[in-house]
C-alpha cells in the first residue's frame, strides 16, 4: 500500500492564517490582537498591584525564604530530613510524599478499578452484585469523609503499641502503623541483585521468542515453568555461593512505640486506602464502558474460535477496549493526585500541608508559595498526561484513525 | 478543598486589590461593623456560645475596639481562622484585627506585615498526656507520638525542645485543633501539645477529661495578642490603646459597675482615662467618651479575664503572669496621658 499514499503539501502559511484569523478574516486577527492585549494587560496589573500591595505592608517577597531555616519536624520523608534543614528542602519532602501516595494511588486504584469493573459485567449474579454495590457506594460518599473513616474509625480504632496485633512475631500492627522488619543489606547483595536482573532479562527474552514462535509456527510455547524456575532458582544459587544477601531489623517494643524496623504511618496508609478504594469506583465504571463499547460480535467471535471467557477478555476484549478507557483514565489519575491534597486533613505530610501549609503560615509568603504549589500540581497533571498520552500513541501507532 | 479555597480567595484579594489598606478606621466606621479574626471555638478565648453569640478573652478585645469606635460591642463580624490561613486572612485586607491567640514573634512582627498592639495574655507551651502513661515530665518523652496545629509557634518549639534535649520524636501536624485532638484522643498521639491555656481548653472537649493531665513543664514563652496591618499607624494606636485603656481601668478600680459614678471621680488620672478632662481620645480619633465606652460595654481587663478564663468560668485558670505589675504580674499599661 505504501506507494498509494502521498503525503499532502504543508501549507504552513495557510494553515496560520486560518488559525489567527478564522473566519472573519483580517478583522479576526484584529480580534485577536485585542485579546492578547488585554490578557497581556491583565497580567501586568495584578503583578503589579500585589508588588504595590506588598511593598505597602512590607510584607517580605521573592523566593529568598526557601533558603531560610524551616524549623519544623516532619513525620514521614523519603529523604533525610530534620528541623534544621531549609524550607527548600521541606518543599522536596512534601513533593515527595506526595508523589508517593499518588503513584501507589493510582496502581491499587487501577488494579481494584479493573477488577470491579470486571466484575460488574460477571455472568456470575453474585460477583456483578458485589461490584455494582462497591461502585455506587463508594462513588457516593464524599471523600474526605472516607479519609477520615479510614484513619479514625479504622485504623483509629487499633490497639496502641503496647497491645500491638503481632502477626506471627515478625510483623505488628497498632494505632502507629504497621511495623515490619528491615532488610539490610549484608555482603551478597550485590550478586543478588545481578541474579534477579538476569533472570528477568532471560525470561523476557524467552517471552519474545516464544511469541514470535507462535506467530510464525501456530504452536504455542509455555514459557513459565523455565520463568518460574529462573526466577525462584537464579537468586536461591546467589543467596548460596555469595552469601545471604541481607538480614532483618526485627523492631521491638522499646518506651512509647516499636523501634528498628521500617514502619509505615497510618496516614499514608488510610490516605492510600482512600483514594485507590475512591478513584477505583470510577475507574471501574470507565473500565465496564470500554468493554461494552467492543461490539458483540468480537465476544462471540473469539467464543466461536475456541477462546475461553478469560483469554477472550485478555487477548480480544480489553485490548480493544483501551482505546476508549485510557482517555478518561487519565483524568482519575489526576483526580487522584489533586485529591491528595486532601492530606491535610489527617496529618499526613504532602506538599499542600508542608509547603503551602507550614511554610506558607511560617513564612507569610502566601504568593509566591501559591504560585510554586499551582504550578507543582500543574506539572504533575501534565507529566502525567503526557506519559498516558505516549502509552495511548504507542498502542495504537499501527492503526489508523 | 476548604483550605485550599479560602486560601487561594485570600490571595485574590492580595493581587486584585488596589492599596486601600491606610484607612481602616474609616472603614470600619463606613462599614458599621469591624472585622475580627478568632479562633474556630476554643473555650475561654473566642468560641460561640449555644446561641451563637461569640464569648472569650480574645474576643472581649474586639468587643471593646468595637464598643470604642462604633459604641456597640456587638456589631462585630467574627471570622473563624485557623492558625495556618488567620496571617493571609489579615494581609489580605479580609480583617480589621486578629484576635486569636496568637504569638507575638520577632518574624510575624516584621516579615509577615504584620504588627502586634501589645500582649493580652502572657502563657507558654505545655504537653497534655494520658494519665496512664505515668509521664511526670517533658524529658519522659522521648520517642513519643506528638499531636500539632500546624502553623503555630508550638510546631515549631516541640522542634526546638526535643532537638535541644536531645529526643526522638514524631510530630503530626493537622490543619485544625478538632482534628487534631480527636487524632490524640484516638490514641495515635501520646501527647497533644499547645499553650498551656488552651490545653486547659481543650482538654473540656475530651471525653474524660480526667483522664489526661497537663504536665508541669512549659518549653517556651508565649505572648498573646491582637494583630493588625503594617500601614496604618492611626489603627495600630487604636487597637494597641484599646487593650491598654483595659488594663489601666483595672489599676485604676474602674469596673463596668461603676463606671458611671467614676465620672464624678476627683483622681486626675481617673478624669483622664474617662475623658472627663483633656482630649485624649480625640487624639487617637475616636471621641473623649472612648474608655467610658469599652469599660460599660465590656468591662476592665481583670473583669474579662475572670469571666472568661479565670475564677468565673470552667477554665478556673490562675492569673499567674497575667496579674496586674503591681499584683505580682507582669501586665503592665503604659499611662493614659
Ligand atoms: N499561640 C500559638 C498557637 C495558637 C493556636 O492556634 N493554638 C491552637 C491550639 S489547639 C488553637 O488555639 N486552635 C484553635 C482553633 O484552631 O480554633 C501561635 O500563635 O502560633
Amino acid at each position: 500500500m505504501p506507494g498509494e499514499c502521498r503525503t499532502p503539501p504543508l501549507q504552513l502559511g495557510h494553515r496560520l492564517w486560518r488559525m489567527t484569523a478564522g473566519r472573519a478574516g483580517g478583522w479576526g486577527i484584529l480580534a485577536q490582537l485585542l485579546l492578547l492585549l488585554v490578557v497581556v494587560w491583565l497580567g501586568y496589573e495584578i503583578t503589579s498591584n500585589a508588588q504595590a500591595n506588598l511593598k505597602a505592608q512590607r510584607i517580605a517577597a521573592g523566593l529568598g525564604f526557601l533558603n531560610n531555616t524551616a524549623g519544623f519536624g516532619v513525620s514521614q520523608s523519603l529523604i533525610a530530613y530534620d528541623e534544621s534543614d531549609t524550607y527548600l528542602r521541606v518543599f522536596a519532602v512534601g513533593l515527595l510524599n506526595t508523589l508517593l501516595v499518588s503513584f501507589i494511588g493510582c496502581v491499587l486504584a487501577t488494579i481494584i478499578g479493573f477488577m470491579v469493573g470486571l466484575g460488574r459485567l460477571s455472568p456470575n449474579w453474585l460477583v456483578a452484585r458485589l461490584a455494582g454495590g462497591y461502585v455506587e457506594l463508594i462513588r457516593n460518599l464524599p471523600l474526605l469523609f472516607q479519609i477520615l473513616f479510614w484513619y479514625l474509625a479504622v485504623l483509629g480504632t487499633l490497639p496502641g503499641a503496647r497491645g500491638s496485633i503481632s502477626v506471627f512475631g515478625v510483623a505488628f500492627l497498632n494505632n502507629r502503623g504497621v511495623v515490619v522488619p528491615r532488610p539490610v543489606p549484608l555482603d551478597g547483595f550485590a550478586p543478588f541483585v545481578v541474579a534477579i536482573g538476569l533472570a528477568l532479562a532471560v525470561t523476557v527474552a524467552m517471552k519474545i521468542l516464544a511469541r514470535r514462535r507462535l506467530y510464525q509456527t501456530g504452536k504455542p510455547l509455555r514459557v513459565w515453568p523455565w520463568a518460574l524456575g529462573l526466577l525462584v532458582g537464579l537468586p536461591a544459587a546467589s543467596a548460596v555461593l555469595g552469601g545471604a544477601p541481607f538480614s532483618f531489623e526485627q523492631p521491638e517494643l522499646r518506651g512509647f512505640n516499636f523501634v528498628g524496623g521500617t514502619r509505615l504511618v497510618p496516614e499514608l496508609i488510610a490516605l492510600v486506602l482512600a483514594l485507590s478504594t475512591y478513584t477505583a469506583a470510577f475507574i471501574a465504571e470507565i473500565v465496564r464502558a470500554g468493554i461494552q463499547a467492543v461490539p458483540k460480535g468480537q465476544i462471540e467471535a473469539a467464543s466461536a474460535l475456541g477462546l475461553r471467557r478469560g483469554a477472550a477478555l485478555r487477548l480480544i476484549v480489553v485490548p480493544q477496549s483501551l482505546r476508549v478507557i485510557l482517555p478518561p483514565l487519565t483524568n482519575q489519575y489526576l483526580n487522584l493526585t489533586k485529591n491528595s491534597s486532601l492530606a491535610v486533613a489527617i496529618g499526613y505530610p504532602d506538599l499542600v500541608s508542608v509547603f503551602a501549609g507550614t511554610t506558607l503560615s511560617q513564612t507569610g509568603q502566601a504568593i509566591e508559595i501559591i504560585a510554586i504549589t499551582m504550578g507543582v500540581y500543574l506539572l504533575i497533571s501534565l507529566a502525567t498526561s503526557a506519559g498516558m498520552n505516549l502509552y495511548n500513541y504507542y498502542l495504537f501507532r499501527n492503526r489508523s484513525a | 478543598m476548604k483550605i485550599r479555597i479560602a486560601g487561594t480567595f485570600a490571595l485574590a484579594f492580595l493581587v486584585t486589590m488596589p492599596s486601600a489598606f491606610a484607612q481602616t478606621l474609616k472603614a470600619v466606621k463606613d462599614r458599621g461593623s469591624l472585622s475580627c479574626g478568632v479562633s474556630q471555638g476554643l473555650p475561654g478565648f473566642s468560641s460561640p456560645d449555644d446561641k451563637g453569640v461569640w464569648t472569650g478573652l480574645d474576643v472581649d478585645v474586639c468587643r471593646a475596639i468595637a464598643a470604642a469606635v462604633l459604641d456597640d460591642p456587638m456589631k462585630v463580624k467574627f471570622v473563624p481562622l485557623s492558625a495556618k490561613d488567620r496571617f493571609t486572612a489579615l494581609q489580605s485586607g479580609e480583617l480589621d484585627v486578629l484576635s486569636r491567640n496568637t504569638t507575638w514573634t520577632l518574624s510575624r512582627d516584621t516579615s509577615l506585615g504584620l504588627n502586634f498592639t501589645g500582649v493580652s495574655y502572657y502563657d507558654g507551651q505545655g504537653f497534655l498526656v494520658r494519665r496512664s502513661l505515668k509521664v511526670n515530665s517533658a524529658r519522659d518523652l522521648g520517642g513519643a507520638s506528638i499531636c500539632v496545629q500546624t502553623g503555630t509557634t508550638n510546631e515549631q518549639n516541640v522542634a526546638d525542645y526535643f532537638k535541644a534535649n536531645n529526643l526522638k520524636y514524631e510530630v503530626i501536624a493537622f490543619s485544625t485543633a478538632d482534628e487534631t485532638l480527636k487524632t490524640y484522643e484516638a490514641g495515635r498521639c501520646d501527647v497533644f501539645t499547645s499553650d498551656v491555656s488552651q490545653l486547659y481548653a481543650q482538654r473540656l472537649k475530651l471525653a474524660a477529661p480526667n483522664d489526661h493531665i497537663v504536665l508541669p513543664d512549659v518549653i517556651s514563652k508565649e505572648p498573646l495578642g491582637p494583630v493588625v496591618r503594617h500601614g496604618d499607624d492611626q489603627w495600630f494606636d487604636i487597637v494597641k490603646w484599646t487593650l491598654y485603656a483595659m488594663i489601666n481601668a483595672e489599676e485604676l478600680g474602674v469596673t463596668k459597675a461603676n463606671v458611671d459614678s467614676m465620672l464624678k471621680s476627683p483622681a486626675p488620672e481617673i478624669k483622664r482615662l474617662l475623658g472627663v478632662e483633656g482630649n485624649l481620645g480625640e487624639q487617637l480619633g475616636l471621641t473623649k467618651d472612648w474608655v467610658v465606652r469599652i469599660i460599660r460595654h465590656v468591662g476592665n481587663y481583670g473583669e474579662s479575664f475572670e469571666r472568661n478564663v479565670g475564677s468565673g468560668s470552667p477554665l478556673a485558670i490562675d492569673r499567674g503572669l497575667n496579674r496586674l505589675w503591681n499584683k505580682g504580674g507582669i501586665q503592665y499599661g503604659p499611662p493614659i496621658r
